[in-house]
């Protein structure tokens, strides 16, 4: 591992091992699952955000290897969203698939949740160089592609479950849209783009 | 051949630096992290004590759980309750209204009672205070879907309104919160309509459980829980306890109820918890009970079907919910 991305890797887990450190004393208020779940799905949506937020920011301040860092910080937001899942799965539903069908249907929130997961999970297993090369560079780009989804699905999920404070959600709204529309922008305005290359030797 | 001059960094030293400023920059960013980690998601204040209320009447006897007047449940513990609440006007997030509530003063305070009575009057809160109080161990259920079981302090808001004699004409009893952005900090944004209004029938507000809460575990309303009296209706959701009241008025007409104004195909004027009418968003048939793991089934009236139905006989539960 090279340097920067030891940087990275350290700095991702250390609301990890806050929160355990949090668990283990006990610091973690009256509803410790209302905590964790909260946590976990913040910190799924800022890791998403920082990943989305690498094209935008190497290209507005040139610095391309960027791009270096957002596969782990991709995965990092595959990591945290994992967690998110399993806090429900085990401590809310206690691993009942039945009442989680239920939940499903009952709650559209948990239905936006579940598709910014699962939508993020192909790309988790196509992360590695060797998938890289075997879907081939286009169409590999195509695919992940499907995280701008997960993300918006992972903001709207934020979006229905708060009751009148929106203030968190619409903040994220309002990166995601910038994100997003700078894609749709650079795409649509036919000025001369400096050619990146999305796979740099590593 | 070049002499090696004094300026080219001997290799070890070279390295001995990288390696320095290296561990500089992962100490950096690393302390960075954790400080903007702990800064956005600070862990729950500690619990704020309260002082000792009056004696109070102990209450679980067989007759007071018949007359629901008291449940068996395990108790919530005071540091739960006191550690998470929903009170918006100090702040949105449960564990953070604690701290912001902190220091708020309720003394002095006053009660105005007015609107279709006969004797309307304002109540000092030492004059409520005299009420006889009585203990209550209801079980509380938010519209978000977890309970407590709290052993409240109060009396019965019937004693307060039988007081000021309403009138013939009053059928409904209109509540509001204090209003006073200087102590109640979130009032100055725009998140609900300020001041905080609520609403019940006159038979609703006559029912021996619903109360006036001046206290609970012994102790006086801490300011999170809505000190320092509030409105505590066991087989509504939440919401409709509104805390720290300042004006009761006794009204003709369905009187408008903050969440109602908010979001009005979410949240009824009546409110009563019911696991058969889901949220828009979502159900209400299961609740987590604070401290306990997985989700308990939710009972019809909060399990006070006994006590309350026969106030909403014929009446379609699922049009006015």
């Amino acid at each position: 591992m090279t340097f920067p991305k030891l940087v990275v890797f350290v700095n991702s887990l250390i609301p990890l091992v806050l929160l355990l450190w949090d668990l283990y004393h006990k610091r973690v208020g009256p509803n410790p699952l209302d905590f964790v779940t909260k946590t976990t799905g913040m910190l799924t949506l800022i890791f998403l955000s920082l990943t989305i937020a690498i094209t935008p920011l190497r290209k507005i301040f040139r610095i391309n290897s960027l791009v270096k860092i957002r596969r782990m910080l991709g995965l990092f937001a595959f990591f945290y969203g994992a967690l998110h899942l399993l806090t429900y799965v085990w401590f809310d539903r206690l691993f009942n698939l039945i009442s989680m069908g239920q939940d499903i249907v009952r709650r559209p929130f948990i239905l936006a949740g579940m598709t910014a997961f699962t939508l993020m999970v192909p790309l988790a297993i196509t992360s590695t160089n060797k998938m890289v090369k075997r879907l081939g560079g286009k169409r590999w780009v195509k695919l992940h592609r499907l995280v701008y989804l997960s993300a918006i699905a992972g903001v709207v999920h934020f979006w229905m479950l708060v009751k009148a404070d929106i203030r968190l959600p619409l903040t994220f709204a309002f990166i995601l849209l910038f994100l997003l529309g700078y894609r749709l922008i650079e795409r649509y305005t036919p000025t001369q783009q400096p050619n990146v290359n999305p796979f740099p030797r590593e | 051949m070049v002499e090696k001059s004094e300026k080219v960094t001997d290799k070890q030293v070279y390295l001995n630096r990288r390696r320095f400023i290296q561990a500089a920059v992962m100490a950096g960013t690393a302390t960075a992290s954790t400080l903007l980690y702990r800064h956005l998601n600070p862990p729950p204040a500690q619990q704020v004590k309260g002082d000792k209320l009056q004696e109070v009447a102990k209450a679980p006897t067989q007759k007071a759980l018949k007359e629901g007047l008291a449940v068996n449940d395990k108790l919530t513990p005071l540091e739960a309750i006191t550690n998470y609440n929903n009170f918006y006007e100090f702040d949105t997030s449960k564990s953070g209204v604690a701290y912001a509530a902190k220091g708020f003063v309720t003394r002095p305070w006053a009660v105005t009672v007015e609107g279709l009575v006969n004797k309307p009057k304002v109540f000092d809160l030492d004059e409520l205070l005299k009420f006889p109080l009585e203990e209550r161990i209801y079980r509380l259920r938010c519209v978000e879907g977890w309970s407590m079981v709290i052993p409240w302090i109060g009396f019965p808001l019937q004693k307060l309104l039988e007081k000021v004699e309403p009138t013939s004409q009053a059928r409904y009893v209109a509540f509001q919160t204090l209003l006073d952005p200087e102590r109640m900090p979130n009032q100055r944004t725009g998140i609900l309509e300020w001041p905080y209004v609520e609403g019940l029938r006159l038979d609703e507000a006559m029912h021996p459980l619903t109360i006036m809460a001046t206290g609970m575990y012994d102790e006086i309303l801490p300011p999170q829980d809505g000190a320092p009296i509030r409105l505590v209706v066991p087989w509504k959701y939440g919401f409709k306890s509104i805390k720290s009241v300042v004006k009761i008025t006794l009204v003709a007409d369905e009187p408008p109820t903050t969440w109602n104004i908010q979001a009005p195909n979410e949240y009824g004027f009546y409110s009563n918890v019911n696991p058969n009418v889901p949220h828009p968003r979502w159900s209400q048939a299961t609740e987590r009970r604070i401290g306990e793991y997985g989700r308990r089934d939710t009972l019809l009236f909060n399990g006070y079907g006994e006590q309350v139905a026969h106030l909403y006989e014929g009446m379609d539960l699922v049009k006015y919910f």
